[in-house]
């Protein structure tokens, strides 16, 4: 019953925080709407049993959001509190792509035949916790391809021995890249004048 | 398997439900004495330290500090600075951002007290015991410089902004070497359970983690700093910085928001020196060869609630004495040691503590290998439990369905 509770109050906070995100106008308004959007999700991760996802969840996506709330001061550092102003094609845009999401989310949702989940069809990840206390060590098993939870239900094709770290450490390495590239082409006005001053001299 | 605080609270639940109380409103009383008990824990250690703070700097220039309000030593000058602080007007001047400048204090206080709730006072004595309890922790700290950050900006003042966006780029750059020193001891005990990890650490000074290899020993300096400066303590205050940006992000708070911001830093003080003295410290172990033994006997088993008990309370006690002495080194470093400039700042992180922790992590993931020409697994420590047998968690999670075998694994909360 309490789970029930719970799960409604982080489910409107999350669905209202998003909201606030497009109502509001104010743009660090708007990042802080984002933070209790997100970290509700995160609370709805640990309702779940999913701690190490809430968890990340926590530290990627709302300390995350920090970058954009110092970006947004950033950006209306030349006025205070700065509004953003959006013209009627961009609306009609943002509005469309908007709808398509969401009649993706709600297709998928009709498509699931709830009637056939009773409870015996608990969260893996509920599976995870009582047999080895936590689902940390079932991600990072899998990570390096140790198909060791295939007793635990957690996974049913344990036929695969690679693992996910190859991709993993991919996805991090194209990160890597793309913040390099940021951080040159932020640099790189300076370097250009650095140099032509170092010539003159 | 030891009494922990979640068994403590299906008890209390089920007392309160033979009292003719409907599970809902049994579960409600118990979360609401179970967040009591951390915000208790929470509030303590702020008192304590906001009064050592006032003597100890009283002490270092010359001064005698607060002598007057609740005796000789001034012991109660917190609740007396708090008294004055709730009477003060609660101010939002005309040019802030009126709804986020009032929630701010709030996002820091619930951060720093969302944080003690994966603290273990003792073995067991924490509020939610989690494999990734580490983990979550520093997630949870790491949400507090949202609200300097908050402050700073809605204050509407240029000071306060510029303390803000200073906060902004010390925490993100502090962060990271921060981390980096944190996952040495995670290697060396294979967990991130921080109950787990102060267990392992009985016996004698060498089964400190800091003992453990000279890798971790120069981390566990390398974190202190790096704590330090997450606090946003002197010579890190640069959020702050009274000689130059009047109060920094407190420039335009008063009353009881600004008490908040404060209650907030010492509770965080309090916790990052508990996150060393579990990772690095040996946690509420003593230390002392026999005597840790000793309460090691009546603390595992489960024969006497009492005595196990007794010798968690003895546990508190050094784990609460060893953090209070890290504090302490806080409070002397900021009054003896002038504040840096902002490059000087990022500086030190980027461009030395940075590289000095990968280097120490690098250190770290190889000192085993080193280590196993000799054929032991430390140099002069006893290993106990899991650490005698590293491999033995993995042995017991491959085959089906076993429960962890070591004695010291308590990680598990019960459904």
């Amino acid at each position: 019953m309490s789970d029930q509770t719970l799960f409604w109050i982080f489910g409107i906070l999350a669905g209202g925080g998003a909201i606030g995100v497009v109502i509001l106008q104010d743009i660090v308004r708007m990042a802080f709407s984002l933070i209790i959007s997100l970290g509700s999700t995160a609370g709805l991760f640990f309702l779940l049993d999913a701690d190490f996802v809430a968890a990340t969840q926590l530290l990627v996506y709302v300390g995350g959001t920090l970058v954009l709330l110092i970006f947004g001061v950033m950006l209306t550092a030349s006025g205070p509190f700065r509004r953003i102003q959006m013209s009627t094609g961009e609306t009609f845009i943002g509005a469309a792509v908007g709808l398509l999401f969401f009649s993706v989310i709600a297709f998928t949702v009709i498509d699931v035949e709830w009637e056939q989940l009773d409870g015996s069809h608990r969260p893996v990840a509920a599976a995870a916790t009582d047999e080895t206390g936590g689902t940390t060590r079932a991600i990072g098993l899998r990570l390096i391809g140790i198909p060791a939870d295939t007793e635990i239900g957690v996974h049913r094709n344990s036929g695969e021995k690679t693992g996910y770290l190859l991709p993993f450490e991919i996805v991090s390495v194209h990160l890597l890249v793309v913040l390099v590239g940021a951080a040159y082409l932020a640099r790189a006005k300076r370097h250009e004048t650095s140099e032509a001053t170092g010539g003159d001299a | 398997m030891t009494h922990t605080l979640a068994d403590t609270a299906t008890t209390i639940q089920s007392t309160l439900q033979g009292w003719n109380l409907s599970e809902g409103w049994a579960m409600f009383l118990t979360a609401v004495i179970h967040v009591a008990l951390v915000a208790g824990f929470f509030g303590l250690p702020a008192g304590i330290f906001i009064w050592a703070e006032r003597k100890i700097s009283g002490r270092i220039q010359d001064r005698l500090g607060p002598t007057r309000v609740g005796g000789k030593f001034g012991w109660l000058q917190a609740i007396a600075d708090g008294g004055k602080l709730i009477q003060k007007e609660d101010l939002v001047p005309e040019a802030a951002d009126g709804p986020l400048f009032r929630v701010a204090p709030y996002v820091v206080v619930i951060s720093s007290l969302s944080a003690f709730m994966f603290l273990p006072f003792s073995d067991g004595w924490i509020a939610v015991s989690l494999d990734i309890g580490l983990y979550l922790m520093l997630a949870v700290m790491s949400l507090e410089v949202i609200g300097v950050i908050l402050a700073g900006y809605s204050s509407g003042s240029k000071w306060a902004l510029f303390g803000g966006m200073r906060e902004a780029a010390q925490m993100v750059s502090y962060e990271i070497p921060m981390s980096i020193c944190v996952v040495i001891p995670i290697i060396t005990a294979g967990s991130l359970n921080l109950n787990e990890i102060g267990g392992l650490q009985s016996g004698h000074l060498g089964n400190w983690i800091v003992f453990h290899d000279p890798f971790s020993f120069l981390a566990f300096f390398i974190y202190f700093v790096c704590a330090t400066a997450s606090c946003k303590r002197a010579p890190f205050d640069l959020a702050e910085a009274e000689s130059e940006l009047v109060a920094g992000f407190l420039t335009e708070y008063s009353g009881f928001r600004w008490s908040f911001f404060f209650l907030a830093e010492y509770a965080s003080m309090f916790a990052v020196c508990g996150i060393a003295v579990l990772l690095f410290l040996g946690g509420w172990h003593t230390g002392i060869p026999g005597l840790d033994g000793i309460l090691d006997g009546p603390r595992y088993s489960s024969d006497s609630f009492v005595w196990t008990w007794l010798a968690n309370a003895l546990g508190f006690g050094v784990f609460f004495g060893k953090a209070s002495l890290l504090v302490c080194v806080q409070i002397w470093i900021r009054w003896t040691l002038p504040r840096l400039r902002i490059d000087q700042v990022m500086m030190t992180c980027l461009k030395y503590l940075l590289p000095i922790s990968c280097v120490l992590f690098l250190g770290a993931v190889i000192w085993p290998l080193a280590l196993s020409y000799t054929g032991k697994t430390t140099i002069w420590g006893t290993p106990t439990g899991e650490r005698a047998a590293p491999t033995m968690r993995l042995e017991s999670t491959s085959s089906a369905g076993q429960a962890p075998t070591a004695s010291t694994s308590n990680g598990e909360t019960g459904p």
